[in-house]
């Protein structure tokens, strides 16, 4: 539900009639909203006006305004000299190949486990659910040794971009919130649908799919993301410098190089994901209610 | 069995979602059985691979003695001795407690406060909410680094330069094993607050309008309808938000690696920080079996914690 939609119930007309309220209330408005520019887009302001602004102004005047003028050159350094194009189309294709296994897993997964519900669904979900009690942490240590030294396969995968894309796949909390999406959808779709004669295959294709755009789409959205933030595992696994994702070869880059081409770096890797969560900024919001949904 | 009959029982299995008529593989594989199988291959393969297995190979690799070059010999508890006895391990659980209480101070009351101000807000909910996201969707790498500029002691630190406009500082950031921590809780709550606004938001439009409406009639201000009405209201989410950020602080790791190496003298040495130098910080290979000891001590605490957490507040959670 969009927060826009239901009216303020808190204070009431009564309470906007008292000066106190009404000047308190709107004094409260307008010192949240100078804070949240201030601490919301401030520091990402700061880093536009540093990307393109020479070094030794940013050294010396952090908060001067273009004391010297701008030097857009910072951005166009930070993508040839530094190699942030590269590093950036890493980053897009591992954020591809691991939405692509996460939506691949969580629309088959969930379909089976609401809509085709075997016997045994009820298993799989108590295992699904109990992943979500365990912490990150204690799954790095074995998965990094999975991956130097795979059972079965006997070939290492680090360098490979599979090792990220594969295991970005086990997020119960996808197939969760898409099977209960498919929980609310009318049975009697389905049941008109396999009486028609579809199989399951059509039922999903032709039924299902189109119908749960929308999850899929919060899904994606946050999937994205998550492979755009993503530095602990990439940076284990992909040992090679040329197959890097940005979020890896920032720290280094900032060692390499001069400020002012660093904050260029540094803004060229927020772009896609303000670019999307402004694009995108029900998904977004809705997804994290959602989230929070679900914990409660 | 006639025809009429099979077609009803087979229109009840259908209205129940599976089918149960006579069991062999044959039919297994006719009633759907085998597509079902293959529409959840793909989550049992990730999940067997990348989840269960993994969840498994802790528990046998926290019992062995393990290097990826000899064979794993099984050393019993000898790892949990270990982690125990090492001296760094006190400062890391001390490290790590103080980074969740201090992130509880600064990042549990103002996301709150600011949500229920948003949520009042008469036009304009949709620019407050997404300015307090914006930092939640940028890449933490960025957002450390750039507060890494923001901290620095020299000419190009911000925070320094605008204190000392109004004459304070400057301080010593991350140089100074009294300030590290509590710049780190700074950094990370502003990377973070903008989640938990959302949910607050979420949670405060299921609040019942009519008990704002009673609570006025019978005579209540402003000021008691938000500690009377909205605070109990929320406090089933307010628990659970509360759990959940001090499960994830326990599990900080990006920004005492990224900011300070767990520095300046292991003042910002977490749990997270010592499992990964356990395994991954020596350059002559990992002692995987104290990394994975370790994570097993911190997920076991962490689940008895939420377990008596759950128990302390139950009574209050629920009428």
């Amino acid at each position: 539900m969009s927060n826009d939609e239901r009216p303020p119930a808190l204070i009431t007309s009564a309470d906007w009639r008292r000066p106190t309220v009404r000047y308190g209330v709107g004094a409260a408005h307008v010192l949240l909203l100078v804070g949240l520019i201030i601490v919301g887009l401030g520091p990402i302001l700061w880093l536009a006006k540093g990307a393109v602004t020479p070094t030794i102004d940013t050294i010396s005047h952090p908060m001067a305004l273009f004391p010297h003028g701008a030097a857009w050159s910072n951005l166009r350094r930070a993508w040839v000299e530094v190699d942030v194009g590269r590093y950036f189309w890493n980053t897009v294709v591992l954020a591809f190949g691991s939405w692509l296994t996460q939506i691949i897993v969580a629309a088959t997964g969930g379909y089976a486990l609401s809509v085709l519900r075997p016997s045994y669904a009820k298993l799989i979900n108590a295992l699904l659910l109990a992943t979500l009690f365990v912490p990150a942490v204690v799954l790095l240590v074995p998965l990094y040794i999975e991956i130097v030294k795979p059972p079965i396969v006997h070939h290492s995968f680090i360098d490979s971009y599979w090792a990220v894309w594969l295991p970005a796949g086990a997020s119960a909390f996808n197939v969760i919130i898409v099977k209960r999406f498919f929980d609310n959808l009318p049975r009697e779709i389905f049941e008109a649908a396999q009486i028609d004669g579809a199989g399951p295959f059509t039922l999903f294709w032709k039924i299902v799919l189109p119908l749960s755009k929308p999850i899929l789409g919060v899904v994606s959205v946050f999937a994205v993301l998550a492979s755009w933030k993503d530095f602990l595992w990439p940076l284990l696994v992909l040992t090679d410098p040329n197959k890097q994702p940005l979020s890896v070869r920032l720290p280094t880059i900032q060692s390499q190089t001069e400020l002012g081409v660093f904050l260029a770096a540094m803004l060229i890797a927020c772009l896609v994901p303000i670019a999307g969560f402004l694009i995108f900024q029900r998904s977004f919001l809705r997804g994290s209610g959602l989230g929070g949904a679900l914990k409660g | 069995m006639d025809a009429i009959s099979e077609i009803e029982v087979e229109g009840a299995a259908l209205a129940r979602g599976r089918y149960r008529a006579r069991r062999t593989p044959a039919t297994w594989v006719r009633n759907g059985g085998l597509s079902t199988l293959v529409f959840l291959l793909p989550l049992l393969f990730v999940f067997g691979a990348f989840s269960w297995y993994p969840i498994v190979r802790t528990i046998v690799m926290s019992l062995q003695h393990t290097n990826l070059v000899e064979a794993p010999t099984w050393v019993g508890f000898d790892n949990f001795r270990a982690v125990w006895n090492d001296p760094l391990f006190p400062i890391a659980v001390k490290n790590t407690a103080y980074f969740a209480l201090l992130a509880l101070i600064f990042g549990y009351p103002v996301p709150l406060a600011a949500a229920v101000l948003m949520s009042e807000a008469r036009r304009g909910r949709g620019l407050y909410s997404a300015l307090a996201y914006l930092p939640v969707v940028i890449p933490p790498v960025v957002a450390v680094l750039l507060w890494k500029t923001f901290y620095d002691a020299g000419s190009v630190g911000v925070f320094n330069t605008v204190l000392g406009w109004v004459h304070l500082g400057p301080y010593p950031w991350l140089q100074s094993a009294s300030w590290a921590m509590p710049s780190l809780v700074l950094e990370a709550t502003w990377a973070n607050a903008g989640a938990t606004v959302i949910i607050y938001l979420a949670a405060l439009t299921s609040v019942n309008a009519e008990l704002y409406e009673a609570a006025e009639v019978d005579g209540a201000t402003l000021w008691q309808k938000v500690w009377r009405v909205t605070l109990p209201q929320l406090r089933g989410v307010l628990l659970v938000t509360m759990i959940l950020q001090i499960i994830g602080t326990a599990q900080v790791f990006l920004e005492p690696f990224l900011f300070t190496s767990g520095g300046p003298a292991n003042s910002t040495l977490t749990v997270l920080l010592l499992i990964y130098n356990y395994a991954f910080g020596n350059s002559l290979g990992g002692d995987y079996g104290m990394a994975t000891a370790l994570s097993l001590m911190l997920a076991g605490f962490l689940a008895v914690f939420s377990l008596a957490y759950m128990r302390a507040t139950r009574s209050w959670s629920t009428e």
